[in-house]
């Protein structure tokens, strides 16, 4: 069985940390993970991504040219990244800042106000754990529990404090695709 | 699993190069492997080495050739370009018949290029870039883990045939990340010094000269001659290749390092599609695993090389099984890196539906 997610925004809004996240979290499970990022000639404010594979068996392409699923952060990422999800697949939409609707018709689309909910948590800051938990609650390649065990070896000294809230934003975007 | 880190491939490969014993590095940053230098930077002095960054690769590759005399395991790294400006150095090293290993982090070019994917340096890596008849020994892992365990395997060739060995990678293994462990440490205090190293008398009659240099053509015949033979003993002790679902194989993908990695997946697709593909990946460049290839002559309807690159390593391939069976090729520039679709589809535009 193979995870396969293109994680995708501004740089600064935690898209690569998400998908380290992912890929430590799933690596403690045992499982075989691999973590690529977008290595242009990258610029402040410009588009970041990252594409993370969580796999039972050895991971052949960490490149994802078709990826099963999308988590997008911004307008450029959606436009780039929902024409090439292979068929079926995921996409979950951060509809805060994102008010185009998805094109295609044979996608699983997540439109999730990820900033407003990270806002009301107290920081915009959390909305990439937010998008994460959107994800987490549509495909299980890891557990919730293994992303709140990966938090501590991130958020260490004095943002330790962090992990609380994190976790809190985390499942509210569990909690939002499940209540739906 | 508690032993598996998660890590960044450019700087996993520079905490292998310290396991394996390597305690000097000299180089000059660009990218697409920064990483590797910064992290030597900061580690080297941890476990009693040096790390210098030096004014140019020019620099970098002198400064590697005077640490090899001195007999320690050293190394450098850079990519394509910088690699390029090291080409002299390399060629003295190899004249002079002492070890090292050089990391190249392929990226598009010719020139300056791009910071992308590319195996375009190929032919300068296993032909030659300096001047002379020399050969370095080309290892080309295809995953983080692998590179890690060949460094090891880098520094004990170096020493074993006081040869010049080169690790070739590229931005992609680099910049991502994978599970990896670190299953050798090299405990320097075990390293001897060679006999040979130019590091005072110690009470022999004689001081060791280390040169490039031959005035006497006769002499410099017999130099070349001595070179030869340990570059065939090279070739037939070790090459090397992973088979990759060959045993009913009617077809091969034939690549190496990130293109090899991409193409096992081509792989899978096409055996769901029941063709019976597999995948020929050498893991020395040079030696080329010719004698592991050749055995697949009568067993293969043909081969696709797939590479990074415009037909350099497929001249290998051709070197290898010339009129044996048909023999295709497939490869982007640049820094473009193709998917597990593409590469099929390259094939069956090439061999039909496989079957």
């Amino acid at each position: 069985m193979e995870h396969n997610v293109v994680i995708a925004g501004f740089g600064g809004q935690g898209v690569m940390l998400i998908g380290e996240l992912l890929a430590r979290a799933g690596m403690e499970e045992g499982k075989e993970v691999t973590w690529l990022p977008s290595y242009g000639p990258e610029q402040r404010g410009g588009t970041a991504n990252c594409a993370v594979v969580v796999a039972d068996e050895p991971i052949a392409s960490p490149l994802l040219t078709e990826p099963q699923a999308a988590i997008v952060f911004n307008r450029q990422s959606f436009d780039k990244f929902e024409p090439v999800i292979e068929k079926g697949g995921l996409l979950v939409i951060d509809s805060t800042l994102i008010d185009r609707k998805a094109s295609r018709a044979d996608l699983d689309v997540v439109y999730i106000p990820a900033t407003d909910i990270a806002t009301e948590l107290g920081n915009s800051k959390f909305t990439n754990m937010v998008l994460l938990g959107a994800y987490l609650g549509k495909v299980n390649p890891i557990s919730i529990a293994s992303v709140h065990g990966a938090l501590s070896v991130f958020l260490t000294g004095k943002k330790a404090a962090l992990i609380e809230v994190n976790k809190k934003a985390l499942q509210a975007g569990v909690d939002f695709v499940n209540k739906k | 699993m508690s032993d598996k880190v998660l890590m960044k491939g450019a700087e996993a490969l520079a905490e292998g190069a310290i396991q394996a014993g390597c305690r000097y590095y000299f180089g000059y940053p660009i990218t697409p492997q920064n990483e590797t230098p910064e992290y030597m930077s900061r580690r080297l002095p941890e476990v009693g080495g040096r790390f210098v960054q030096a004014e140019s690769e020019v620099a970098s590759i002198n400064m590697v050739y005077g640490a090899a005399c001195a007999g320690v395991r050293v190394m450098t790294s850079s990519s394509s370009p910088g690699i390029s400006l090291m080409q002299e150095g390399i060629s003295y090293i190899s004249g002079s018949n002492v070890p090292c290993v050089v990391m190249n982090a392929m990226r598009g070019g010719p020139g300056l290029g791009n910071i992308a994917p590319a195996q375009a340096d190929y032919f300068q890596a296993v032909k030659g870039g300096g001047n002379g008849d020399y050969k370095r020994i080309v290892l080309a892992p295809s995953s983080i883990q692998e590179g890690v365990d060949l460094f090891v395997d880098a520094f004990e060739l170096a020493d074993k045939y006081r040869m010049v060995v080169m690790v070739i990678v590229d931005g992609l293994i680099g910049q991502m990340m994978e599970p990896v462990e670190f299953k050798t440490r090299i405990d320097v205090s075990t390293l001897k010094t060679p006999e040979w190293a130019t590091v005072g008398r110690h009470g022999r009659d004689h001081a060791n000269i280390i040169t490039s240099l031959t005035l006497d053509a006769a002499g410099l015949e017999q130099w070349n001659l001595k070179l030869q033979a340990k570059y065939a003993q090279v070739e037939q002790a070790e090459s090397r290749i992973e088979e990759y679902q060959m045993d009913d194989a009617d077809y091969a993908i034939i690549a190496y390092g990130t293109m090899a990695r991409i193409a096992k997946t081509t792989v899978r697709v096409a055996r769901d599609k029941g063709i019976k593909l597999g995948l020929l990946r050498p893991i020395t460049v040079w030696p080329f695993p010719a004698k592991q290839m050749q055995a697949y002559v009568g067993k293969l309807k043909g081969t696709l090389t797939v590479e990074l690159a415009y037909r350099q390593l497929f001249e290998d391939v051709q070197l290898t099984l010339c009129d044996k069976m048909p023999l295709g090729w497939y490869g982007r520039g640049g820094g473009v890196v193709p998917g597990p679709q593409e590469i099929l589809a390259a094939f069956e535009e090439q061999f039909g539906k496989g079957r």
